[in-house]
């Protein structure tokens, strides 16, 4: 009974099928264990929460440097910059907008930094469903290599204020 | 309870006339105790009831067709739906069952009247004033309160005060398991129930203790005291606070199963050492899972991820998978000791379905296992989180932990401390009889709803996904706003079976029929023995079917594991 | 599990009947894994130089 004090000798090894199980669960336990390791070898989806202190002002700054010098194009007013194969873009995060519109290549390897000018906000590339955490005062820098190309949204989805349901931006891939 | 009878002389140390003999089960009652479990009780429901008025409003919100309330609503009700449902319903009901594990079970009074006070009073009035800052406007912070978003300082100091006190009546636990064993009231090793409610209580210790270290700068910082708060360090502290409290309540839960399980059934469990390990594996490892929210972070790495998210090996979860054998085999056992050993499963379809202790109970360890258990550690593997994080797929998984596992085995219980501890008999009770069913099943639809519109990208707290007003025209294809209708579907029957238990209840405690001086109605019959029923000579305890159960679920457990990385697989790399 | 003692109790037992140890392991154990290395690794994080 589990409302009563056991009576002495209860400490035992389990038997029957109760050792299979416990055995059982163990194994599954292991396995998953090493699933996550493994992956972090030798798969290519994985966040290492790579990141450096930043001042929003000096990464406002970066962003601004970067949007000058690789801008090809606008829409809706809002610049389209590229990022050159192997090198660095600024995304910027700020309530309720995601700055500027990233142009990419598929294929091709890519840092890209993300961060915030206010509040914490969720970096959400959808339809991919790919999810990271932008804060403020953290430079977080995402490797990524697109392998598949069209238009994608980023949405926000760390709560923001009245706005964030209307926080999005853009991310394009070019074959 | 029937096989309890055997009457348990009180010796105790209880001063006079502050105890009573529990006309059900002899079980000593110290009357200090039943009080403020009694006030506890009441208030946990409470606020159980504005947690379930404010799941309806959110609910209708998030299903599309209907989009009820406005932006700012929506993120207050939010708010304090979050609050009311997992901090102060869930905290009021598991201090009420530290008090009764820690006293009746042990034959001890409680520690310190003056303490409990302290801890009701400050609980109370710190859970008050969160509310009212929150229906006032001055917290849409949601419960998280992510540094930067600053709500009024009252709302840090409500949620202060309401910590310290929950953290006295822990402390006040602590004390009466200690002078329960100064004072010799009872005999060799605690039972199991209160093992597993000590681990609760040390759980909740750290749990607490991160509440202070993450909420006094936190609330210096809303006054203007301190300049910064870093985001990065805010959430690990948080979460600390966020992710542990939660295993509180898993603790709680197991705890209850088991309890529920001698008083509905009288199941004894096989192997006490196995189960109290399982306990063990909880207090030393279950708490590194608050990795679970910072798994796409910048600021921590990636060997902190993996061995925290992991539970160190993920010890924590084969504790739970333990726990999901013994609970239904001893269930077995006690069946098949009846006499119900026809086929594999004869024993659970002969199970006292009509006592809503038991459905209750059994519903939740199903939910919780199937549908909380798998999609928990799923979501919780570091890189799957990438798919996973901030969408609708998260309030999908913890509304199978914490509402169908942790709250239904809460309303299972209810169903025998209302006649045990208040002493009052139930109304209506064929509507007590299905209530478990009606909230266990809409919990369950809104949860695959919740989960399947994440998987399609839907994020949580999140007002509007046509993204009015937005630079960019973005949307979500037809099968997502389709889940969203399962989800809103499922929320409203959910909702119907939270109210009826409330009215239930409530009927009950206030004008309920006193059965003082008497047993408890039983909620079932004891069915007769069957007459095919063989009589089992060995001194080994046979639990086929739940093996077969817990087969058929480490399968499902497998192939959605397996299924989730070939999902990503697929996603764009990235490092 | 292993050999007990005839007169003693096994020490895994003896670690289940004391509440007081598994109370400091069970603050210990995740302060030290989860949060105060979680503080380290953020105490770690370089400056950023923006290329
Ligand atoms: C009838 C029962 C319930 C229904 C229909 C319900 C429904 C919901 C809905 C629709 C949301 C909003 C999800 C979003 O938009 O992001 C939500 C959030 C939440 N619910 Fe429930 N819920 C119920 C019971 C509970 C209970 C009993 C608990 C805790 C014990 C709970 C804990 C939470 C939490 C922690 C959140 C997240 C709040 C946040 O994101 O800040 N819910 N619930
Ligand atoms: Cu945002």
């Amino acid at each position: 009974m589990s409302i009563y004090n056991p009576p002495a000798g209860w400490f035992k090894a389990p038997t029957g099928a109760e050792r299979l199980w416990v055995g059982l669960a163990l194994t599954w336990c292991i396995i998953m264990s090493l699933a996550m390791p493994y992956w972090h070898f030798y798969g290519k989806q994985n966040s290492t929460g790579e990141s450096y202190r930043v001042s929003v002002a000096d990464y406002g700054a970066r962003v601004q440097q970067f949007v000058e010098s690789n801008t090809v194009g606008t829409e809706q007013g809002v610049p389209i910059v590229e990022i050159a194969p192997g090198g660095d873009g600024y995304l910027l995060a700020r309530m309720w907008a995601f700055y500027p519109i990233i142009k990419l290549k598929k294929g091709q390897t890519y840092r890209l930094h993300i961060s915030s000018l206010d509040l914490q906000h969720g970096f959400s590339l959808q339809p991919l469903n790919m999810n990271f955490q932008v804060l403020p005062g953290y430079d977080h820098v995402l490797t990524i290599t697109p392998t598949s190309s069209g238009i994608f949204s980023i949405i926000c989805n760390e709560f923001c204020g009245i706005g964030h349901h209307s926080m999005t931006g853009r991310i394009i891939v070019e074959d | 309870m029937a096989s309890a009878v055997d009457s348990l002389p009180i010796v105790g140390n209880h001063p006079q006339a502050e105890v009573r003999s529990c006309d059900t089960t002899s079980l000593p009652v110290c009357l200090t105790a039943q009080q403020f479990i009694r006030w506890h009780a009441v208030v946990a429901v409470v606020f159980l009831l504005i947690g379930g008025i404010g799941a309806l409003l959110l609910a209708l919100t998030r299903w599309p067709a209907v989009h009820l309330l406005d932006a700012e609503w929506y993120y207050r009700i939010l708010t304090l739906h979050g609050l009311n449902m997992l901090i102060f319903w869930i905290l009021s009901f598991e201090i009420a069952v530290l008090y009764f594990a820690g006293t009746v079970l042990l034959n001890t009074r409680l520690a310190s009247k003056w303490a409990a006070y302290v801890c009701f009073g400050m609980m109370l009035v710190g859970s008050v004033m969160v509310d009212i800052t929150i229906m006032g406007g001055k917290a849409d912070v949601l419960m998280t309160s992510y540094v930067p978003l600053m709500a009024t300082p009252w709302f840090y100091l409500g949620i202060i005060i309401l910590a310290v006190g929950a953290l006295i009546g822990v402390f006040n636990f602590l004390a009466t398991i200690y002078i329960a064993k100064r004072d010799h009231t009872y005999e060799g090793s605690v039972p199991l129930v209160v093992f597993g409610a000590t681990a609760a209580a040390i759980i909740a210790v750290g749990t607490l203790l991160h509440g202070a270290v993450v909420m006094i700068p936190t609330w210096l910082w809303s006054m203007g005291v301190i300049s910064e708060i870093d985001p990065s360090w805010y959430r690990i502290t948080w979460w600390g606070l966020g992710h542990m409290s939660q295993q509180v309540n898993v603790c709680a839960m197991v705890s209850i199963w088991y309890l529920l399980g001698t008083l509905t059934v009288g199941a004894k469990p096989l192997n006490q050492a196995v189960c109290r390990g399982a306990f063990v594996l909880y207090i030393l490892f279950i708490n590194l899972a608050s990795a679970h929210h910072l798994l796409v972070d910048p600021g921590v790495g990636a060997g902190w991820k993996i061995w925290n998210t992991s539970y160190a090996m993920y010890l924590a979860v084969l504790a739970s998978m333990i726990h999901g054998f013994t609970v239904p085999a001893s269930i077995e056992v006690a069946m098949r000791g009846k006499g119900f050993t026809r086929g594999m499963f004869g024993w659970l379809a002969a199970a006292p379905w009509s006592n809503p202790g038991f459905s209750g109970f059994f519903l939740s360890l199903i939910i919780f296992g199937f549908g909380g258990g798998i999609t928990g550690v799923v979501l919780g593997t570091q890189q799957i989180n990438i798919m996973a994080h901030n969408t609708l797929r998260i309030p999908g998984h913890f509304h199978v932990t914490v509402v169908g596992g942790t709250t239904l085995a809460f309303m299972a219980l209810t169903y025998y401390v209302v006649p045990l501890i208040f002493q009052r008999d139930f109304y209506a009770k064929t509507l007590c009889r299905l209530q478990p069913y009606v909230f266990g099943g809409g919990i369950t639809l809104m949860a695959v709803g919740m989960s399947f519109a994440g998987s399609y990208g839907v994020p949580r707290r999140h007002w509007d996904i046509e993204f009015t007003g937005g630079q960019f025209a973005v949307g979500f294809d037809a099968g997502a706003h389709a889940m969203l209708g399962i989800m809103g579907v499922g929320a409203v029957i959910a909702v119907i079976g939270l109210l009826m238990y409330v009215l239930l209840v409530v009927a009950a405690v206030f004008f309920g029929p006193r059965i003082a001086g008497q047993a408890m109605p039983p909620w079932h019959e004891e069915p007769a023995r069957p007459a095919d029923a063989v009589t089992d000579q060995s001194e080994e305890h046979k639990t086929p079917g739940t093996l077969v159960l817990a087969i058929v679920f480490l399968a499902a457990f497998a192939v959605y594991y397996f299924a989730n990385w070939m999902w990503l697989a697929d996603v764009w790399e990235v490092r | 599990m292993a050999t007990r003692d005839p007169n003693g109790k096994h020490p895994i037992q003896k670690l289940m009947d004391n509440p007081w140890l598994l109370l400091v392991l069970g603050i210990v154990i995740p302060t030290v894994s989860y949060t105060i290395w979680g503080w380290i690794e953020l105490w770690l994080v370089p400056t950023a130089t923006l290329p």
